[in-house]
């Protein structure tokens, strides 16, 4: 059997001013598994996502990417953890700073030591992915909110990353771009971790989800099961839009692309 | 080239000067301005040779005169202080409309007014024909210190976000009625200059995460590109090695 794609035991973490964020988080994403992350505010998401890649550390537990842990103290393993684990910022003008969008999906790869040809290769492929490639030279503030959002994933995709965290993938984005993102989310052949308050777009996208609450994982299951309790969601701050019916929706959506709820195990 | 970082100083067009590369144009207009500075300042004809070359670029680069007049007037607050030297100078004066006006300062006003106007035009033709991204990849290639250049990258990409902020607050203060017209009224304001600061700030601690979470240690990857050939910087070259040329020749007449 292969390594898990993510591994994560027993994680703990607390912000300098006492505060905890995570009281023992436990996680485990096979291989090409879509999951989304749930939960209120407050609940110690991003605090977790910014320990997949190493950049938060310190507490007690282990966080293990394809098999390797991550020791913050080893610059070189760091390096390839950040390869391995591509990380969409919720705000794409965070994400992206340089003046224009090749160059931008560029640094990634160019950080890990890629150049010439190959760099140049790297970032048409990433850029074709999300269908940016006719911007490419483009300055960022120049595009839409919906395109931003889709160069910051490039950015990561140019890395070739065996897990891709997004956190908020659809905030701020207009009902098409959501469309076009979660196709472009989809198509992408790697390990998913999403994120988000967007029930909905969890259950279209993510056939297994997770809710943490307080610092710790409350709920793991398929996403249709969990939309389906109203009383679990209740209990830890989430809600459905108005009138919007889960078992009616995954039905819809079965006929869509399959049968939901199913892990995709690749 | 690509990359549409329209500055109000850029005139896209496409000539000659526009396609030479940003460093040699930058080399070419430093030393033209030097040779302008040290040129002395009674010697009128090179002065209008000069202008005559800066003319013949304008005209190679297609950039029309009144555009370059117009945006020439950035200097006219710092020439303000010549104005007064022709009343404030010593030594002998000549009477001209009823005023006595000193001749060395009829000199120094001349001097900074001829060589500023000179210098801004010569920068103004730089920045019509560079793109702001242009500027800071030559200044790249000229080994200017990274971080300088690092700075002005960041400033590039975020100035446009940071305006769009500001722009936001201010309607956003104008929608509740806010409508300053005296001194004492200015507290908002100040106070959306402080968050305006905050909000860099918290925005560049995200941006810094963002970085390194794609690997970043402390150096950018260096800009790739091809370095300017011999040809391109021998043309670049004719600007100051004619002006070199006029200022010898009217030194040693």
């Amino acid at each position: 059997m292969t390594a898990p794609s993510l591994n994560v035991t027993g994680l703990h973490f607390a912000y300098p001013d006492g505060s905890a964020a995570l009281n023992g988080v436990d996680l485990r994403l096979e291989p090409g598994e879509r999951a989304a992350l749930l939960g209120p505010n407050g609940a110690g998401k991003t605090t977790l996502v910014l320990h997949l890649n190493g950049i938060l550390h310190g507490g007690a537990g282990t966080v293990e990417v394809g098999g390797v842990r991550v020791y913050p103290a080893d610059r070189a393993g760091l390096a390839e953890i950040r390869r391995r684990v591509g990380i969409v910022f919720q705000d794409p003008d965070d994400q992206l700073f340089m003046p224009t969008v090749a160059e931008d999906v560029a640094f990634g790869p160019a950080n890990l030591g890629i150049r010439g040809d190959e760099l140049r290769a790297r970032v048409d492929e990433a850029l074709a992915a999300v269908d940016m490639t006719a911007h490419r030279d483009q300055v960022p503030h120049h595009l839409s909110f919906g395109q931003r959002r889709r160069v910051a994933v490039a950015t990561v995709l140019a890395m070739r990353p065996d897990i891709l965290v997004l956190d908020e993938p659809s905030s701020n984005l207009d009902p098409a771009s959501r469309r076009e993102l979660a196709q472009i989310l989809r198509s992408l052949p790697v390990t998913v971790l999403m994120v988000t308050h967007d029930l909905p777009y969890a259950l279209e996208l993510c056939p297994r989800s997770v809710i943490l609450d307080t610092g710790r994982v409350v709920a793991d299951g398929r996403t249709i099961d969990l939309l389906a309790d109203a009383d679990l969601l209740a209990a830890h701050r989430l809600e459905l839009p108005f009138g919007f019916d889960p078992a009616f929706a995954a039905q819809r959506l079965a006929r869509v692309t399959g049968p939901a709820g199913e892990a995709v195990v690749g | 080239m690509a990359g549409g970082h329209a500055h109000p100083l850029h005139l896209a067009r496409d000539s000659a000067v526009h396609r030479l590369p940003a460093e040699v144009k930058i080399v070419a207009v430093l030393l033209f301005t030097v040779v302008v500075v040290i040129t002395p300042r009674a010697e009128f004809a090179a002065f209008a040779g000069y202008a005559a070359l800066l003319a013949a670029v304008a005209a190679a680069a297609r950039v029309p005169l009144p555009w370059l007049a117009k945006r020439a007037t950035i200097e006219l607050p710092f020439v303000l202080l010549a104005v007064a030297l022709p009343f404030a100078g010593h030594g002998e004066r000549v009477t001209w409309l009823g005023m006595s006006l000193s001749v060395d300062g009829l000199y120094g006003a001349w001097n900074i007014f001829a060589k500023g106007t000179l210098g801004v035009v010569a920068s103004l033709l730089l920045a019509a024909t560079t793109t702001m991204r242009d500027l800071i990849l030559g200044l790249d290639r000229l080994r200017c210190p990274r971080v300088f250049t690092q700075i002005a990258t960041f400033m590039l990409r975020y100035m446009d976000i940071l305006a769009d902020d500001a722009r936001r607050m201010r309607i956003a203060r104008l929608s509740r009625g806010y409508d300053p017209r005296f001194l004492w009224q200015v507290k908002a304001f100040a106070v959306s200059v402080g968050a305006l600061f905050l909000r860099a700030f918290e925005r560049g601690e995200r941006v810094y995460l963002a970085m390194v979470a794609r690997g970043y240690t402390g150096r950018l990857p260096r800009p790739e590109g091809a370095d300017a050939s011999a040809t391109q910087w021998a043309a670049s070259a004719l600007l100051p090695a004619a002006a070199a040329g006029i200022a010898v020749a009217a030194v040693l007449r």
